[in-house]
């Protein structure tokens, strides 16, 4: 613990005659970034990593067990796999010995690909505009507003989900895929402003304010100076409004109808039953589930950590 | 405070608020709350929401038309503000109406107006201040744990070294997974008779365990899962904040011999401090409403020890159908929050201040 804390300070005090004669030597590092650390840091994160991620291999290792299995006293980390989870997910029978049926499991989860999808496309476009407004023509009252923003997020969802509720029927969106949509991005709208609000203060006016000298105009500027710059913050905003979408539940509950329900809703219909709950099938209903974010999240994982771009421009 | 700024100050500020100009928000504002309230009163719902969404419109054209012509940046705020405004604000308000009325959803009578009633039994009622202390205690154990765990991965992951990538995805699913895998799987590694947690005391005491037993246990469980899932979330803002320190920084420190101590204080704490202070903000935000993971692990057990307060707005809301009188709790909450965060952005926003200016 104590070891890593010192860590980021870089350069180790007693190998400091050792580095430097390396790196006149060695490669020339290059100047911005985060240090370099060899494989003994890789043994140790490897070794922290295994460890924090157990419980979500548990859930992965119990996708692939029979009922029986997952019940185990000794719990059995050695048993043989079996696929027969995941078919069910899609279609079984609901009762011993009844009909095999299709649990709809395929609409759930394109529902939840497309509502999570188009939400946060939605409420990055509309967040980013925002936030670039707030960063570079402060209204009066800049901070009321972002803080009346600010305060949406604090809502218990208790507060506004009767009125939504209610305002919902009335206007027809309860079970379409617009109102939910339109939900989610509003739900993700406030982090996407803050967000990308931090990363736009945090870039250079010099470079801007040179090119509108040289005559661009001011949707040149966002386009062409601002947001590459941002790209690091666009990805993780997208990534973090993702994953808030994606697991949303007590919204999706109350208001997404047969057609439209998502994942998380069908999961936790999937709970009960007569035989107490179906361990391997809920994990591996999760496991399922699971995938898509993590490919997001790996592939956008560059632009997250391209934060160091980010760093030459700053200030 | 800022209000006088814009107008010349011969026009006194009540002839301002009743002036029928399309910019006069204030003005609005006043006959969308007094219109709604009179709408809910005397007409059914059914129509008294659409006269109140018309009332709201009218106060969100006022807004719009007020920032229009004299900010360019009224034209890119725009959008997310009536967004906001239309799924929150407006809601938001609604709600604030019904506390004020006996309103249940599961009757179809129109309600009456009780005043400050429903404000009067929740506050007197001892159960709430019980519910509070509990969710005060579960908000300090959880975000204290999120802040360290987060920041101790985040120093992990601070250096380029080989396998990061892969590492660092193991390290983040535990945020990407669904709260109701992450509660049902929870109670499943801490149920007494196969639970992995159990067994693995077992192995060691031979006694039976039963973590959800006791007050402190229960806690502790919650708090586990919901430090567990959210760590990554901190880790993730304060690494942004790490990997964004110039390097040169460090060789100019190296070069001065400055130690590994001084280092941190005054080259990497500084770029982190802002990202920490947001991922404090956000993180007591959320433990603040905790209700998915203590709904699905405990359901507010044993007893009410681990009740939170959002738990106890729902029982009010779903289970004793006392909606108005839910909403009036849930204001008191989100009015604790709005304080709390207020002080802390301007202590934050204060000390930022007094350290920026070099």
């Amino acid at each position: 613990m104590t070891e890593t804390a010192a860590d980021p300070a870089a350069a180790g005090s007693s190998a400091r005659p050792f580095r430097q004669f390396m790196s006149r030597i060695g490669p020339r590092r290059s100047s911005t970034g985060v240090g370099d650390a060899g494989w003994g840091r890789t043994l140790f994160a490897a070794i922290v990593s295994f460890i924090y991620f157990f419980p979500v291999f548990w859930i992965i290792l119990t996708s692939f067990k029979t009922y029986e299995d997952a019940l185990a006293v000794p719990a059995k980390f050695f048993f043989t796999p079996t696929l027969d989870n995941f078919a069910q997910v899609f279609s079984r029978a609901y009762s011993a010995g009844g009909p095999v049926q299709n649990t709809g499991f395929a609409l759930y989860f394109f529902n939840s690909l497309f509502i999570s999808g188009v939400s946060v496309l939605l409420a990055l476009a509309i967040g980013t505009v925002a936030a670039f407004g707030f960063s570079r023509y402060p209204l009066r009252g800049n901070d009321t507003y972002l803080f009346m923003i600010l305060t949406t997020r604090m809502l218990p969802a208790i507060v506004v989900i009767i009125p939504i509720f209610i305002m919902f029927r009335v206007t027809g969106l309860a079970g379409t895929y617009a109102g939910i949509i339109a939900l989610y991005t509003v739900f993700n709208l406030p982090f996407a402003i803050w967000m990308m609000k931090s990363f736009f203060d945090e870039l250079s006016p010099d470079v801007e304010d040179a090119a509108r000298i040289d005559g661009s105009s001011d949707i040149r500027v966002f386009f062409k100076i601002c947001l590459p710059q941002v790209l690091a913050g666009l990805a993780a905003t997208a990534v973090f409004g993702l994953i808030l979408t994606w697991n949303e539940f007590l919204f999706a509950l109350l208001l997404s109808g047969v057609e439209t329900r998502t994942v998380p809703v069908a999961m936790s219909q999937t709970i009960g039953g007569d035989i107490g709950v179906r361990w391997g099938l809920l994990a591996a209903i999760e496991t399922l589930f699971l995938i898509p974010v993590i490919i997001v999240t790996f592939a956008l994982q560059n632009q997250l950590l391209r934060g160091v771009t980010f760093g030459t421009v700053k200030r | 405070m800022t209000t006088t700024t814009d107008l010349p100050q011969a026009v006194p500020f009540f002839q301002r608020l009743i002036a029928p100009r399309w910019d006069n928000w204030r003005g609005a504002l006043i006959v969308f709350v007094a219109g709604m309230t009179v709408a809910i009163a005397l007409l059914p719902p059914r129509i008294s929401f659409w006269a109140s969404a018309a009332l709201a419109g009218l106060f969100a054209a006022t807004v719009v038309v007020n920032a229009w012509g004299r900010h360019t940046g009224g034209l890119l705020v725009a959008p997310a503000l009536a967004l906001l405004f239309l799924m929150n604000v407006f809601p938001l308000l609604w709600s604030f109406g019904l506390s004020f009325f006996n309103y249940r959803a599961n009757r179809a009578r129109a309600p009456t107006w009780v005043g400050l009633e429903n404000y009067a039994n929740v506050l007197s009622d001892p159960d709430i201040w019980d519910r509070l202390h509990n969710t005060i205690i579960l908000v300090i154990m959880t975000v204290s744990a999120q802040m360290v765990v987060g920041f101790l991965l985040a120093l992990l992951f601070s250096k380029q070294f080989p396998l990061r990538r892969f590492l660092l995805i193991l390290v983040l699913t535990p945020m990407m997974l669904s709260f109701v895998a992450v509660g049902a799987f929870f109670r499943y590694y801490y149920d007494p008779t196969f639970g992995l947690l159990s067994q693995a005391v077992r192995l060691v005491t031979g006694q039976q365990f039963i973590l959800m037993k006791t007050v402190w246990g229960s806690r502790i469980g919650i708090v586990f899962a919901d430090a567990w899932m959210w760590s990554p979330f901190v880790m993730l803002l304060v690494l942004a904040g790490l990997v964004s320190v110039p390097k040169y920084l460090y060789e100019a420190a190296a070069i001065d011999r400055v130690s590994q101590w001084r280092q941190f204080w005054s080259i990497t704490f500084p770029y982190i401090r802002g990202l920490m202070l947001l991922a404090l903000l956000f993180r007591t935000i959320e433990a603040f409403k905790l209700f998915d993971l203590v709904f699905l692990l405990t359901n507010g057990g044993p007893g009410t020890a681990t009740e939170t307060i959002a738990l106890r707005v729902y029982r009010i809301a779903f289970e004793n159908n006392k909606t108005s009188e839910s909403t009036a709790l849930a204001y008191i909450l989100l009015f604790t929050v709005i304080v709390l965060t207020n002080l802390y952005l301007y202590f934050a926003t204060r000390r930022a201040k007094e350290a920026a200016p070099a």
